[in-house]
């Protein structure tokens, strides 16, 4: 598995973590309630096929949104969280 | 009277129970193995079923098979898309262990053991249940003391614990690396009860069981649907037509987030990818189950003598059942570390399964909040050494609407009420941690 890290181009899988979901991104009020709370920290789609997820990676610290595909381990692209986030 | 005649005799009162003895191997041998007859049917689905059961693995047939002995409900039907036992049940490493340290999981757990003691003469099947001993490394004065602290509830549990010192462990396993700079062994926790069983063995028993007290087990038959009316499960849509049930029970592990979709549910559970290897068959060398905690390695040697292995998740979310390079690297070196006389061994082949991992490394068996929607899920990587207790507990709770006592602290809700977590680890409540 290889990632194409905007800032550093095509790289090895051992260079970045996996960070879960990129609902990590929408972040709920702090004063939402405990079943929004709960979404965002437990419950998940879990999608078998295409999915988002954030991953770091560890040499330049850039946060990335992945998009790939969980049946066949295909990276389709790598955004930067911040102008996924903008 | 001929041989033949008395065997025909003899066989004739066997066949129609199809029971399995030593005695009944000898007769099959003298007349070349043709009275052997198929071990379950191949129903048609019935258009309705008291209750039907979402997913034909381990679980799910010992579900089935404790509905049916524990609460006399037969009127079932085991639902699998792809063939019996095809999923986790047949791609793990096959350990069997009750060294948990939390309230909840200590009890579930001990239950799930005594279980496997009792199965190979509850199910007349040989599931090859063999308690060599799971010895736990440890690797520092800080190391022995939590080892210790777990030996000791695994005792007030009612099960068994040995605190082995250096030399004690020595005795037990000559050739692991004992002055390994990094890390030093300084003795193991030694789990007498502990030890492996035959993966796929276990799910046919329970499907002969099953089976054989009137449960139809039905292949090929993959659920699209959940029906709901006014807030109760009235049956499910297949790749073979309705089917209406009164109760549903979903039991599908690493699918249980497609599944529980159908029902508008989301779960706490992400489906990671965890590897294993088994080598080319040796000569007896590892005689116990043997975890390497530092190097999250454990290895143990199968009957036939291939050394089965794994490590930790790939840690990415994947239905691939297939794993990378890294973490392939990673096991390897560990093993290494750990014993490196496994260096002359070959690797025969890698797989991989979708483990269910949820947010605090426990399960769930619980209601759902559709009447007569029960689920049974979030299995992690240790969802083998569970198969009999998970369907007596996820029987019980179908057949009577309330928890067993062993698994009354699996509850969904405890994600997000913060009450009863069971976070084995220490590592936190939340994914990608455990």
């Amino acid at each position: 598995m290889r990632i194409t890290c905007p800032l550093c181009g095509e790289r090895d899988r051992r260079e970045f973590t996996y960070q879960g979901a990129a609902l990590a991104l929408s972040r709920p009020d702090e004063r939402a309630s405990p079943e929004v709370w709960d979404d965002y920290l437990h419950n998940r789609d879990n999608p078998a096929g295409k999915t988002r997820d954030l991953w770091y990676h560890d040499p330049c610290g850039a946060w990335l949104v992945v998009e790939r595909d969980t049946t066949t381990h295909e990276i389709f692209s790598a955004t930067l969280a911040s102008e996924v986030k903008r | 009277m001929s041989l033949s005649g008395m065997d025909s005799a003899v066989l004739c009162c066997f066949s129609r129970a199809m029971r399995y003895s030593g005695f009944r191997v000898f007769l099959e041998g003298l007349r070349g193995q043709t009275g052997w007859t198929p071990v379950w049917r191949d129903p048609e689905p019935k258009p309705e079923y008291d209750i039907v059961l979402i997913g034909g693995g381990g679980h799910g047939l010992s579900t089935a098979y404790y509905l049916a002995r524990e609460h006399g409900l037969t009127n079932v039907a085991v639902l699998e898309k792809g063939y019996l036992g095809g999923g986790n049940v047949g791609r793990n490493t096959t350990i069997v262990r009750a060294n948990y340290f939390l309230p909840g999981n200590s009890e579930f757990y001990s239950h799930s053991l005594k279980l496997w003691e009792g199965l190979e003469a509850d199910l007349n099947y040989n599931v090859m249940h063999s308690q060599r001993g799971l010895i736990n490394l440890f690797h520092s004065d800080g190391q022995r003391d939590a080892f210790a602290r777990r030996g000791n509830a695994m005792i007030n549990q009612g099960d068994d614990a040995v605190l082995l010192d250096r030399e004690g462990f020595r005795r037990h396993l000559p050739y692991l690396d004992f002055d390994n700079p990094r890390f030093p062994v300084y003795g193991g926790l030694l789990h007498p009860r502990g030890g492996t069983a035959r993966h796929d063995a276990v799910a046919w028993g329970y499907a002969r069981g099953a089976d054989r007290r009137g449960v139809d087990l039905i292949q090929q038959c993959e659920v699209t649907g959940i029906d709901i009316e006014a807030g109760r499960v009235t049956g499910v849509q297949t790749t073979r037509g309705a089917i209406r049930a009164k109760k549903v029970g979903i039991v599908v592990a690493g699918r249980s987030g497609q599944v529980a979709a159908m029902a508008g549910m989301q779960l706490p559970v992400e489906s990671h990818i965890l590897q294993a290897f088994v080598t080319e068959g040796l000569k007896p060398i590892i005689n116990h189950v043997v975890s390497f905690g530092m190097g999250h390695f454990y290895i143990s040697q199968s009957d036939k003598g291939g050394l089965v292995f794994g490590g930790d998740l790939d840690f990415y979310s994947s239905y691939a059942q297939r794993g990378n390079l890294p973490m392939a690297e990673h096991v390897m070196e560990a093993a290494m570390t750990l014993m490196p006389a496994i260096g002359h061994a070959k690797v025969l082949r890698s797989w991989g399964g979708i483990m269910d991992m949820s947010p605090d490394g426990s399960p769930v068996i619980d209601k759902t909040h559709v009447d007569g929607l029960y689920i049974d899920c979030g299995w992690c990587y240790g969802g083998f050494k569970a198969v009999p207790a998970s369907g007596f507990a996820f029987a019980h709770l179908i057949a009577q609407d309330r928890p067993h006592e062993t698994a009354a602290r699996f509850r969904l809700d405890r994600f997000r009420t913060g009450v009863g977590l069971m976070d084995e680890e220490g590592t936190g409540s939340q994914h990608n941690l455990h």
